[in-house]
């Protein structure tokens, strides 16, 4: 018997529909975006503004923008250093749960990948917390594989608690939820929502997520109104570069971020650049056409187009490039970074999603950020 | 001659607040001491740098500690990061910053002002940040707040006094220190304030970002300094003076 396809465009049983023209937006406004057609003239105008039009960050995407990102990397350090200052803030991942229910062809954690699975316990999910905050951080973002049966909400819920007792500043990238489970994560302590789309190409994303409830496009697409709309303070964005065309892609996560911005003015606006990496039994994943030029391209065009958000940048990228785009275009770094389940206190218990490219720990990156003239900012936040 | 700024009951030389939200740590007491500032802002959120950091080690004890209430989306968020200021022995000062617009960052006024009436009742000496709106501090003054901090321009944007008619309003009409806060990106800036009559500066930025940060905090002292000095010499009577007409309209009156 042939296995029925679910409609990707489909919301599935228990996933809650929100009333938004936002998917329908962005969906149309990428159909129209034709980056060919943008020539150096455009990307000439758009870089002698003060305030860019989408017209413009068209352009500053597009390849007539490659020759000019010299002139957008110091536009970029401006408008970086006017929002954020010479501060640049820290956290670390943790990992908690790495079962997963999905099918997704460029991640390690996919369902039918044959690697370790671990979930913490309550016991050893605070020795990691513990010797996180040993290294002095304050913010931690904690992650999970996407199984709502393995690691369900409570047990989420109960980790954001216990991060509280440590941290100052939690940020959740898990699943997508329903608006009342982001409330109920809210009420525990999380405070930021990290959830990516991977690509805006509907087609694509079909292709690419062949089973599982990631599969629904809309409903991992109006995830961030919905964690909004539960309490959370501020949302994170993002395409997984060189799985689909960056540069449209790049363009759907900016537009859906500004206008997310739009209909909810006290969210907290972030961006993530990540580009597909290696994993186990996938040696050769890899981010295709998107080389370092273009990942800076895509950094620089979301530091111009939304000055105000902030901009991240991960442990994929090796540490020559992440020490140079600090205080250029990003305002926010992670530090020893483990992408197993565990590893911080005792051995690691799950295996990685990805191949990191820079290991080192929160004292080395502090004292980068220190030898470049910045600050290294543990905590911007306090929970009253 | 005298010239002391009275907040709260405090008596202060300087005329220069300085903010500290954009610094490195290790720079603020060389841009303290070349500013000659007396008080400092501090973000209570940042109050904890993580590790062995404290940005209190960083202040010296003579200077009074401005502890901003940033981060605060409303009036009650504000209120509870004020009382924890003072638990944690910040003093009795406190800046009371809320804003809800994560693009702007503009003050929300009517919150603001809610914060304010609320600590200033719990014996607060409150200096809130505000769009410079007349009837919002006439509220503020009634609140009891101890000064109020008009923007120049929007907070980081280095633009200047783009609001300098309505700051003009509050300095004519206001009977507080008016302290300009947020906006002002040179020292020129901070002069053309002051001449106007308004009794502090408060700057961040404009120091922060600057490539000797030590002489930038000099600069700003200085023409401060300068300012005040033109405003307490009467720089509109000098202007008129000049500006009189050699052939008077009145010139043919008798007796």
């Amino acid at each position: 018997m042939a296995k029925r396809i679910v409609d990707h465009m489909a919301y599935q049983d228990g996933m809650e529909v929100i009333e938004s023209d936002l998917m329908d937006k962005v969906l149309t406004a990428i159909g129209e975006y034709d980056y060919k057609q943008y020539t150096k003239f455009d990307v000439e105008k758009a870089l002698s503004k003060e305030h860019l039009s989408l017209e413009d960050y068209k352009a500053i995407l597009s390849p007539a923008a490659m020759p000019y990102l010299e002139v957008m990397a110091r536009k970029a350090m401006a408008k970086t250093r006017k929002h954020f200052g010479n501060s640049i803030s820290l956290f670390t991942p943790l990992y908690i749960a790495n079962y997963c229910t999905n099918e997704c062809v460029y991640c390690g954690f996919k369902a039918t990948n044959k690697i370790q699975r671990a979930l913490l316990s309550m016991e050893d999910a605070e020795e990691e917390l513990k010797a996180i905050a040993d290294t002095g951080l304050k913010e931690i973002l904690l992650l999970t594989g996407e199984s709502r049966y393995k690691s369900n909400v409570q047990y989420i819920g109960d980790v954001v608690k216990l991060a509280t007792k440590y941290f100052t500043t939690i940020g959740i990238e898990i699943y997508p939820l329903n608006t009342d489970e982001y409330t109920f994560i809210r009420e525990c302590g999380a405070d930021f929502v990290s959830v990516y789309q991977e690509t805006y190409d509907t087609d694509t994303y079909a292709e690419v997520h062949k089973w599982g409830s990631k599969r629904s496009f809309p409903y991992r697409f109006d995830a961030q109104e919905r964690a909004l709309k539960g309490g959370l303070r501020g949302v994170a964005f993002g395409a997984l570069l060189g799985l689909d065309d960056f540069r449209k892609d790049a363009f759907a996560a900016g537009l859906h971020a500004h206008l997310v911005q739009q209909k909810y003015p006290h969210a907290e606006i972030s961006f993530s650049t990540p580009r597909i990496k290696p994993y186990i039994n996938n040696a050769d994943n890899n981010s295709k056409d998107v080389y370092e030029k273009e990942l800076l391209q895509v950094m620089l065009a979301y530091r111009l187009f939304m000055p105000y958000a902030g901009v991240t940048i991960s442990t994929r990228e090796r540490a020559g490039f992440r020490d140079q785009v600090i205080g250029m275009v990003a305002n926010k770094m992670s530090a020893g970074v483990n992408v197993g389940v565990g590893g911080h206190s005792d051995e690691q218990q799950g295996d990685e999603q990805f191949e990191i490219s820079d290991e080192r720990d929160v004292s080395e990156i502090d004292q980068i950020i220190r030898s470049k003239g910045l600050q290294p900012v543990y905590t911007d936040y306090i929970r009253v | 001659m005298s010239d002391k700024l009275m907040i709260g009951g405090r008596e202060f030389q300087s005329r220069f607040i300085l903010g500290s939200g954009k610094f490195s740590l290790e720079l603020i007491k060389a841009v303290i001491e070349h500013g000659e500032a007396e008080m400092v802002t501090l973000a209570l959120r940042r109050a904890n740098a993580g590790g062995e950091e404290n940005i209190l080690d960083y202040i010296p004890n003579n200077i009074t500690l401005l502890p901003n209430t940033s981060g605060a989306r409303n009036a009650e968020e504000a209120v509870r990061i004020a009382r924890l200021s003072r638990e944690l022995g910040c003093g009795e000062f406190v800046k009371v910053e809320v804003m809800s617009d994560s693009k702007y960052l503009l003050p929300d006024n009517y919150e603001t002002t809610k914060a304010t009436e609320i600590l200033a009742k719990e014996g607060f000496v409150v200096m809130p940040y505000m769009y410079p709106d007349l009837y919002a501090a006439r509220s503020l003054v009634d609140a009891g707040a101890a000064a109020v901090m008009p923007l120049g321009s929007p907070i980081g944007s280095n633009k200047g006094l783009s609001t300098k008619d309505f700051i003009q309003i509050l300095v004519d009409e206001i009977d507080l220190p008016i302290i300009v806060d947020a906006g002002l990106g040179r020292p020129s800036q901070a002069c053309e304030a002051m001449e106007m009559g308004v009794d502090a500066i408060m700057c961040n930025t404009a120091v922060a970002t600057a490539g000797n940060v030590a002489l930038m905090a000099k600069a700003f002292k200085q023409s401060i300094e300068a300012g005040r000095n033109a405003y307490l010499a009467g720089l509109g009577r000098v202007l008129e003076f000049e500006g009189e007409a050699s052939s008077p309209l009145t010139g043919f009156l008798e007796g």
